[in-house]
C-alpha cells in the first residue's frame, strides 16, 4: 500500500517547520504526525517523511532507528510498555511484567496472534513514585498497578473504552 | 552546623493552589509580575546585565545534576550580535528516579514559561526550545496550552508587554532516548539528528543550536528564576543550605509509604525526608537509599546520621545530589540485582559512540547478570571495579561516568553481600 498524508497532515508538517531555521530539525516531529496517521514508521513511511521533507532517506532512516518509540514495525493495536528500571524494579514492575506475559501469553517483545496487544519492557519513564507502571501505545500512564489492576486494564482495552488520564496530587496538599 | 528550619516551609514553585496552569489564575496570583518588572521597570533594572548579575547572586545551582550557578552560566554566553540566540529548556528526565519536572508541566506551567522569558531577556535570546521526552505526551499537549495562552495573552512575541523584547517558544518533543538528556545530545536532537552528543569544546554558548550561542537549563531550574526576580536573590539564597540555597522538588520513590514529588528547601536530612514520605513501607528497615537519581553513589543507612540533602553534605559521605530524585530501599532489596538492573540501563542507553562506554557499559552488565544468575566469582568483582576505572573520564560525554560510578560504590559499600553471592558458586563447584 502507498502511504500518503492528508491535506490536514501536511498543514501540520508546514506548521512544524515554521519552528526551525531549517527543515531537518522537522525530522522528529514529521515521524511523530506519521506514526499517529499510519500507526508505525515502517520503511515506506520514512521514505514518505523524507520525501514530504526533501531530506535523504537514509537520514531519516538513522533517526528513526536511534529513537525507541518509533515503530520500526507493526505492532500490536495496543502497545504495554511495563517500566522494570530501578524504581518499579523494586515496587515489583517484574512481577506486572511476568503477569502480563501469563495474561497474553507472549513474552516480552512480542505480539498476541490476533494482533491486539504488543508487551515490552522498558526504561524508565519518569514515574518513578507510581510505581510499578505502564505506558499505553506511547500514550496514557497507568500507576501504581497491581495484578488486578493490570488484569483490569486489559479488559478495559479489549472493549474499546478510551482510557482516562490518571492524575497524581501532590502529596503534601490538598487543593492539587 | 546550622539545620534547616524546612517544616515551616510553604512551597513556592508549586504551591497548594487549584488550577494555576490556568494561565488566569497564575496572573491572579501574581503570575507574570516577575517578567513584566524586568521588561518595563528600568529603575529597577538596568538592562539584561542587571538581571544575570541577581540570578547569579541567588545561586540556583542547576537542577538538572550537575549543580552549576545559572547566572554564572548565563554570563557565559557572548555578547549579542544580531543574528539568532537560543535557550534550549531540558525537560527529558529521563534518569531514573527523577519525575519532577513533569510536575512543573503539569501543575504549574507557566512559573516555568516566565521564568524561561526572563532567561531569554537576559541573554538576549531570541528563540526559545523546551525540549519535553517524548513519553510525556500528556504534558507535552499541557506544555503546548500553556504556551499558546501565554502567546495569546502578549507575554511571548513580539514586542512583549510593549517593550522591545520579542521572543519565540516552542515545544520539541523527544522520541525515547535517555542520551537526550545530556545536553549537547539534545542540541543534536532539536536539530533533527540521532542524539550522539558533541564534543566540548566548542561549548553550547559558543556554539551550539545550528551553530549559535545557546544556554541550556534544566526546567526546574528556570522556574526558580522566576521567585528570584520577584522576591530578590537574597530571598532565594537564604532558604536551605548555604551553599545549595533555594527549594528543591525531592521525587521520592521506592519502598515508602507516600512516594512522590515533594517541595522543600534544599539541606533536608535524608533520615527526615524518609519520615516526610511516610516512612518505611510495611514497617521494614531501611538498607540504602539512592540519594539523587540512578548515578549518584548509593549510601547505607549506617552512613546517613546527620546528613542532608544538599552537595556538600553530601560529598562528606561520598555521594551527590544530583537530580534530588531520592530511591530508598528497605532491608529485603537484593543489592546485586539493583546493581544489574541500573546497569542494565546504561548499557541500553549508551549511544555508542566511544569505545569504554560502549564496551564498558556492556561488559559491566554481562558481568553483573553472571554473579545475580550465582555463577559469578570473587575475582570478577574486582574485574567490575577494574573496569569502571577504565570507563570514566575517557568518553565524549558523562553517561561513561554515569554507568561506572553506580558499580564502584554499590560494590565497595556492599562488599560482604556481593561476596556472599560469588562464595555460594564456589562451594557449590568444591
Ligand atoms: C547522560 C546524561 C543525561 C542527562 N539527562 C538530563 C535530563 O534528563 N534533564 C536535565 O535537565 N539534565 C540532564 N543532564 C544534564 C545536562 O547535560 C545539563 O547539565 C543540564 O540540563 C543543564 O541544566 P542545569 O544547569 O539547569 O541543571 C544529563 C547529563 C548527562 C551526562
Ligand atoms: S560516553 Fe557513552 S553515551 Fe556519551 S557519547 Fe560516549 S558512547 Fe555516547
Ligand atoms: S523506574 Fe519506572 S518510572 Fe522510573
Amino acid at each position: 500500500m502507498a502511504y500518503e498524508f492528508t491535506k490536514e497532515d501536511l498543514q501540520e508538517i508546514e506548521t512544524i517547520k515554521a519552528k526551525y531555521p531549517e527543515v531537518m530539525p522537522a525530522t522528529l516531529p514529521t515521524l511523530w504526525v506519521a506514526q499517529r496517521r499510519f500507526g508505525h514508521v515502517e520503511p515506506e513511511v520514512q521514505r514518505l517523511v523524507a520525501e514530504t521533507l526533501g531530506l535523504p532517506e537514509a537520514h531519516v532512516h538513522g533517526v528513526a532507528n536511534f529513537y525507541t518509540q518509533y515503530y520500526k514495525e507493526k505492532k500490536g493495536k495496543h502497545v504495554l510498555d511495563v517500566c522494570t528500571c530501578l524504581s518499579c524494579q523494586l515496587c515489583g514492575g517484574y512481577e506486572i511484567l511476568h503477569h502480563l506475559e501469563e495474561k497474553l501469553g507472549i513474552k516480552a517483545g512480542e505480539t498476541t496472534e490476533d494482533g491486539t496487544f504488543t508487551l515490552n519492557q522498558v526504561e524508565c519513564l519518569g514515574a518513578c513514585g507510581y510505581a510499578p507502571m505502564l505506558q499505553v501505545t506511547n500514550d496514557k500512564y497507568v500507576n501504581h498497578l497491581t495484578k488486578e489492576k493490570a488484569d483490569e486494564l486489559v479488559e478495559k482495552l479489549k472493549s474499546g473504552e478510551e482510557l482516562e488520564y490518571e492524575q497524581i496530587k501532590m502529596p503534601q496538599h490538598k487543593n492539587i | 552546623m546550622s539545620t534547616v528550619d524546612w517544616k515551616n516551609y510553604t512551597p513556592v514553585l508549586l504551591p497548594d493552589i487549584k488550577d494555576l496552569h490556568k494561565i488566569d489564575v497564575y496572573t491572579k496570583n501574581g503570575g507574570y509580575k516577575a517578567l513584566k518588572s524586568v521588561l518595563t521597570d528600568k529603575k529597577k533594572w538596568e538592562g539584561p546585565k542587571a538581571v544575570v548579575e541577581e540570578v547569579k547572586k541567588a545561586n540556583i545551582r542547576g537542577r538538572g545534576g550537575a549543580g552549576f550557578n545559572a547566572g554564572l552560566k548565563w554570563s557565559f554566553m557572548p555578547p549579542a550580535d544580531g543574528g539568532p540566540r537560543y535557550l534550549a529548556c531540558n525537560g527529558d528526565e529521563s534518569e531514573p528516579g527523577t519525575f519532577k519536572d513533569r510536575k512543573i508541566f503539569e501543575y504549574n506551567p507557566h512559573v516555568f514559561i516566565e521564568g524561561a522569558l526572563i532567561a531569554a531577556y537576559a541573554m538576549e535570546i531570541t528563540t526559545i526550545y523546551v525540549y519535553i521526552r517524548g513519553e510525556y505526551k500528556t504534558y507535552i499537549d499541557m506544555m503546548e496550552k500553556a504556551i499558546s495562552d501565554a502567546y495569546d495573552k502578549g507575554y511571548i512575541g513580539k514586542n512583549i508587554l510593549g517593550s522591545k523584547f520579542s521572543v519565540d517558544f516552542y515545544v520539541h518533543s523527544g522520541a525515547g532516548a535517555y542520551i537526550c538528556g545530556e545536553e549537547t545530545s539534545m542540541l543534536e536532537s532539536l536539530e533533527g539528528k540521532r542524539g550522539y552528543p558533541r564534543v566540548k569544546p566548542p561549548f553550547p554558548a559558543q556554539k551550539g543550536l545550528w551553530g549559535r550561542p545557546t544556554t541550556i537549563n534544566n526546567i526546574e531550574t528556570l522556574s526558580h528564576v522566576t521567585g528570584v526576580i520577584n522576591n530578590g536573590a537574597e530571598w532565594f539564597s537564604s532558604i536551605g543550605a548555604p551553599t545549595h540555597p533555594g527549594p528543591v522538588l525531592y521525587g521520592i520513590s521506592g519502598h515508602v509509604n507516600n512516594p512522590g514529588v515533594y517541595e522543600l528547601p534544599s539541606g533536608v536530612p535524608v533520615l527526615d525526608l524518609i519520615e516526610v514520605a511516610g516512612g518505611m513501607r510495611n514497617g521494614k528497615k531501611l538498607k540504602a537509599v539512592i540519594p539523587g537519581g540512578s548515578s549518584t553513589p548509593v549510601l547505607r543507612a549506617d552512613q546517613l546520621d546527620g546528613i542532608t540533602m544538599d552537595s556538600d553534605s553530601l560529598r562528606t559521605v561520598g555521594s551527590m545530589l544530583g537530580t534530588a530524585g531520592m530511591v530508598v530501599m528497605d532491608e529485603d532489596t537484593d543489592m546485586v540485582d539493583v546493581l544489574w538492573r541500573i546497569a542494565h540501563f546504561y548499557h541500553h542507553e549508551s549511544c555508542g559512540q566511544c569505545t569504554p562506554c560502549r564496551e564498558g557499559t556492556g561488559w559491566l552488565e554481562k558481568i553483573l547478570l553472571k554473579i545475580k544468575n550465582g555463577d559469578g566469582e570473587v575475582r570478577d568483582l574486582d574485574l567490575l571495579l577494574d573496569l569502571t576505572t577504565q570507563m570514566e573520564g575517557r568518553t565524549i560525554c558523562a553517561l561513561a561516568d554515569a554507568a561506572a560510578w553506580p558499580v564502584r560504590f554499590t560494590i565497595n559499600r556492599f562488599r560482604d553481600e556481593f561476596e556472599a553471592r560469588c562464595i555460594k558458586k564456589a562451594h557449590a563447584v568444591a
